[in-house]
């Protein structure tokens, strides 16, 4: 078979399916068109112009100009990461918390795995921007809804933290359960797409690459690479997140300190 | 014997007080005069100035855990980390002996913590706190949601520590119960404790 192509037409048909959709809303008064139409054009201009600075990228082959460009990317998962907090860390780099556990994941993760890739040159912009992307975009949903999952459990749970605390427990043995879960809801939607893998969707990477005439087994194993560096990162994220949020709603006496905390809006 | 020095926080204090082992003594005071503060202050749940000790041993030089391991804070509102009743002992504590001392039947460290009531649970609260290394027990309103027969049972529980050797600073707005149990009564007014009366 041939690398398949989308042309304008597969576009034009994708997006007037979407168009359907939101009429079909307005019919309804549902209440979905708008946000469809609105995320559907977000979509498309932001690939768009991702899609022409990679292949600036791509051509130039600098390193300075790979680094800027995952720079961009992390800046703005730090930043979304932060505005989805409802609760936020007081103090010096309360804010950047999250964001620079995520940037340390990715990286940890992805640079030795891109040593094991043996591209030439190693920063190679067509392995390393998609590959630090990815990583990062999956690292920044689990740690940021670890975040924001532990400092919802610690205000909810504060009765009962205060009580193990007060029989004296230590801020460690306190936080157990709440830490647990926490880790388990920040790893969640990585382990849910690695077991989904193949049964129940066919990832979109691995699709890519079949549609672009790369043979199956080879594709599933590209796949298999970037799901399990995915899921390293994420639970690496996702555990630094949490311990570094526990040391600090918490404080040298294992005192629960929520003074430390404030609504994010 | 436990000793406050200087004990403060936002507008609680500065507080001193001693309490001799074995001693009751009780605070009350209108609500929001910082009672519960204070009894939080004391077993260092949160950050104040000034200093407790225990037996000359202060707990800013102990490890919190080793403090609140003596000086133990008994909430108004009971907090609950596990399903079932026994898992919020201590794993050496018999806790089917400990239940009926307080009118709870021995099975009931097999129940659900959702069956309990909120008297069952403050009960629960106060037993799980007992222990043999317990030197203070801080109570904050400890038979608000009980009827007579608890009450009284509590107080006899509170008795038999005290006659053990357990120091407590009981927060109570009933003088009933304060003038049975506490050899001294303070008040909490306008951050500072005054004698309330003297037995």
């Amino acid at each position: 078979m041939n690398p398949t192509t989308v042309g304008t037409p597969t576009l034009a048909f994708a997006a007037a399916m979407v168009v359907a959709d939101a009429l079909l809303s307005a019919l309804l008064g549902l209440g979905i068109g708008r946000a469809l139409l609105v995320a559907a054009t977000r979509c498309a201009v932001q690939l768009l112009l991702v899609g022409l600075v990679l292949a600036v990228a791509f051509a130039s082959a600098s390193p300075w100009l790979v680094a800027g460009v995952v720079a961009v990317m992390f800046a703005a998962a730090a930043r979304e990461i932060d505005a989805r907090q409802r609760q936020r860390l007081v103090g010096i780099g309360g804010r950047t918390l999250g964001g620079a556990v995520a940037v340390a994941a990715t990286l940890v993760t992805v640079l030795p795995a891109l040593a094991t890739l043996g591209a030439t040159p190693w920063y190679a912009p067509q392995v390393v921007i998609p590959l630090a992307g990815i990583a990062m975009g999956t690292v920044m949903n689990g740690v940021g809804i670890a975040l924001d999952s532990f400092t919802t459990l610690v205000t909810r749970e504060r009765v009962a933290i205060e009580a193990r605390l007060a029989l004296g427990a230590s801020r460690v043995e306190a936080l157990r359960d709440v830490r647990r879960e926490v880790m388990r809801t920040g790893i969640t939607h990585i382990v849910n797409q690695m077991a989904a893998a193949g049964l129940i969707t066919l990832p979109g990477m691995m699709t890519g690459q079949i549609l672009a005439g790369q043979a199956p087994v080879e594709a599933a194993k590209a796949q298999i690479f970037v799901l399990l560096l995915l899921a390293a990162a994420t639970g690496l994220g996702v555990i630094g997140v949490v311990a570094l949020a526990v040391h600090r709603v918490t404080d040298a006496r294992d005192r629960l300190r929520l003074d430390r905390l404030v609504k994010a809006r | 014997m436990l000793q406050l020095s200087a004990l403060a926080r936002l507008h609680v204090g500065p507080v001193d007080l001693a309490v001799a082992d074995g001693e009751c003594v009780s605070v009350c005071g209108a609500s929001g005069a910082g009672k519960s503060l204070l009894l939080r202050m004391i077993a260092d749940l949160d950050p104040h100035t000034g200093d407790a000790a225990l037996d000359g041993q202060s707990c800013a030089a102990m490890p919190a855990t080793a403090w609140r391991a003596r000086v133990r804070y008994v909430a108004a509102e009971s907090g609950w980390w596990s399903e079932i009743v026994a898992d919020h002992f201590a794993a050496d504590a018999d806790v089917a002996a400990l239940l009926p001392v307080l009118g709870l039947p021995a099975e009931a460290a097999r129940w659900p913590v959702a069956r309990l009531s909120t008297g069952e649970r403050q009960r629960l609260a106060l037993l799980r706190a007992l222990g043999p290394g317990v030197r203070v027990l801080l109570l904050d309103e400890p038979t608000s949601g009980l009827d007579a027969d608890n009450v009284a049972r509590v107080e006899a529980l509170l008795r038999a520590q005290c006659a053990a050797g357990v120091a407590v600073v009981l927060v109570s707005h009933d003088d009933a119960q304060a003038a049975r149990l506490a050899a001294r009564r303070y008040r909490l007014c306008d951050g500072r404790l005054a004698t309330a009366g003297a037995i």
